[in-house]
């Protein structure tokens, strides 16, 4: 199976691509993929299949170990190894929404955490502002924008996380396993809010184990295998009916999840 | 049982302690006069009548400058008991010991002698004086910090250090510990309930020096862990190293004269205290 486009730029290239921590552990194990704009791709795969590493690869958090990576045609060592003003251009575009929202949240206010990227892009203040009600507005948190992270609830975290990447305005969102031990409620409120943001044409790159809510969130899935590797890829509801596929990829348990 | 808790039961009440003290912010939250002060103008009032307090050598101004701080805790809700409390529980300790020898080693004449063998103690009227002056104006500069502390949040405090060209690298670094000290206070706090629900016997003073090694061990990991995951966190919205920082206070008529009033009672209070130098 194969979800590539083809005859345009794709926003993420991927050949080959491997990454190992601490030159030892292979985390990632030559993955090929192609994304393009526009689509809302989510990685299927179980605990410690690569899905966390992959998205920091390609938001240029980590560098690739083997292999080549090119983000809107411009291979990412370039970009993240270059200058200050390249290093901007590529996190203006792509944003990443870490896992664990304590880390991404290191400010004493939501407000200062949602502040912080666009600051670091050089900004003026009044820019900021802006960028940063925004964010809070789509979020539905600009009442909580002067509250300290530690005050928050699990979604609401979750929600300051996503907006503190939203107010860069990035073209390409990668979201870390976004529903992750929420409640239900929670978890429908934040699936709504990705479904929005797909609906105004952000590339949207979401990690999970949750198959319930791929159909709600992609049009594409890639499943990574225990392998590291991509063991499929195509639209979400043909991957999500390949019972044996989800099987291998340890995403279900024939006991637990029996056929029907 | 109890005995051999105790280390256990120490790190937890220390942990909940500052987790009460630093974390609740709740009187900093109450909609009162100090509270809605741009806290710029709070710090400008501290630092104006800290120095006031500190210069001046009469007890009967800072009398009036301590009735000024309880008035503005007063109008400001911060619980009377507890400020009160607060402040002159813990002076008398760490301020007496420091003044207590010079009050054997001042000028005639004396307000007590007592004998002991062949030394002779006596307390000197004027070096007693000077002690009380000087906890009196400790137990101002400290009301004054304690009052500051109570009606400012944290991450306002933080962000008025830039007013004083404190690095917004030192402001950042420490707002950053602000933040992630409650979450390990928590790690703490869940690492404790955990021990505590596997623990069915008596356990030994080496059993548990051992547990508290291997925990700050443990927390000194997630610790260093952490720091790396907040550096990519960091990185990935454009950190390289400089920050920069966003202001969205505005001061007002308000603070405006709340500064200019405190900068006037400071004034005041260096100018009159010649005419009361001693007793």
């Amino acid at each position: 199976m194969s979800g590539g486009e083809s005859g345009r730029t794709p926003v993420f290239r991927l050949r080959d691509l491997r990454y190992r921590y601490h030159d030892r552990h292979l985390a990632l194990g030559g993955v090929d993929l192609e994304v393009h704009q526009g689509e809302q791709v989510a990685v299927l795969g179980a605990n410690g299949s690569g899905k966390s590493t992959l998205l920091k690869l390609l938001d240029g958090v980590l560098t690739p170990s083997d292999g080549e990576l090119e983000v809107f045609g411009v291979p990412v060592r370039s970009v993240t190894g270059g200058s200050e003003e390249d290093a901007f251009r590529f996190h203006r575009r792509v944003g990443l929404v870490f896992q664990d929202p304590d880390i991404q949240l290191f400010s004493a206010t939501v407000f200062d955490d949602v502040a912080f990227g666009p600051l670091q892009l050089g900004l003026g203040q009044q820019e900021v502002r802006a960028a940063c009600d925004e964010a809070l507005d789509q979020m539905g948190i600009a009442h909580i924008a002067d509250r300290a992270p530690f005050e928050l609830s699990g979604g609401e975290k979750k929600r300051a996380a996503i907006a503190s990447v939203l107010s860069l305005r990035p073209d390409v969102l990668l979201l870390d396993e976004p529903t992750a031990s929420l409640d239900p409620r929670t978890t429908w409120t934040l699936v709504n809010l990705i479904m929005e943001l797909g609906r105004t044409g952000t590339t949207i790159i979401t990690a999970t184990h949750q198959l319930e809510i791929v159909p709600l969130i992609a049009h594409r899935a890639v499943v990574l295998g225990e392998d590291r590797r991509v063991l499929g890829d195509g639209p979400a509801r043909q991957v999500l009916a390949d019972r044996s596929l989800l099987v291998s990829a340890n995403l279900i348990h024939p006991r637990l999840h029996p056929p029907g | 049982m109890a005995a051999t808790r105790w280390l256990e039961k120490t790190i937890g009440d220390v942990a909940g302690s500052i987790e009460r003290a630093v974390f609740t912010e709740e009187h900093a939250r109450r909609r009162a006069w100090l509270q809605s002060l741009d806290p710029r103008a709070k710090l400008g009032m501290f630092l104006a009548l800290v120095l006031a307090t500190g210069l001046s050598a009469s007890l009967p101004v800072l009398a009036v400058l301590y009735a000024a701080v309880l008035v503005a805790a007063r109008v400001s809700e911060t619980p009377f008991d507890f400020f009160v409390k607060r402040v002159w529980l813990g002076i008398p300790l760490f301020a007496g010991i420091v003044i207590v020898p010079s009050l054997f080693l001042g000028p005639p004449p004396f307000l007590l002698r007592a004998r002991a063998g062949p030394v002779t103690l006596a307390v000197s009227i004027p070096a007693a004086w000077a002690a009380l002056v000087f906890i009196a104006r400790v137990g101002v500069s400290v009301s004054l910090a304690v009052l500051l502390v109570l009606t400012t949040r944290w991450a306002d405090l933080l962000k008025t250090l830039r007013v004083l060209r404190v690095p917004e690298v030192f402001v950042l670094v420490l707002s950053m510990t602000y933040r992630y000290l409650f979450l390990f206070l928590h790690t703490l706090g869940g690492m404790l309930e955990a021990r505590r629900s596997r623990t069915v016997g008596r356990t030994g003073g080496a059993e548990q020096r051992r547990w508290i090694v291997a925990s700050i061990g443990c927390l000194m990991r997630r610790s260093f862990q952490m720091s790396s995951d907040v550096y990519s966190a960091m990185h990935a919205r454009g950190f390289t190293g400089h920050i920069r920082s966003h202001s969205t206070y505005r001061m007002t008529g308000a603070d405006w004269l709340a500064l200019g009033g405190s900068v006037l009672l400071a004034a005041a209070a260096l100018a009159a205290p010649r005419a009361h130098m001693s007793p």
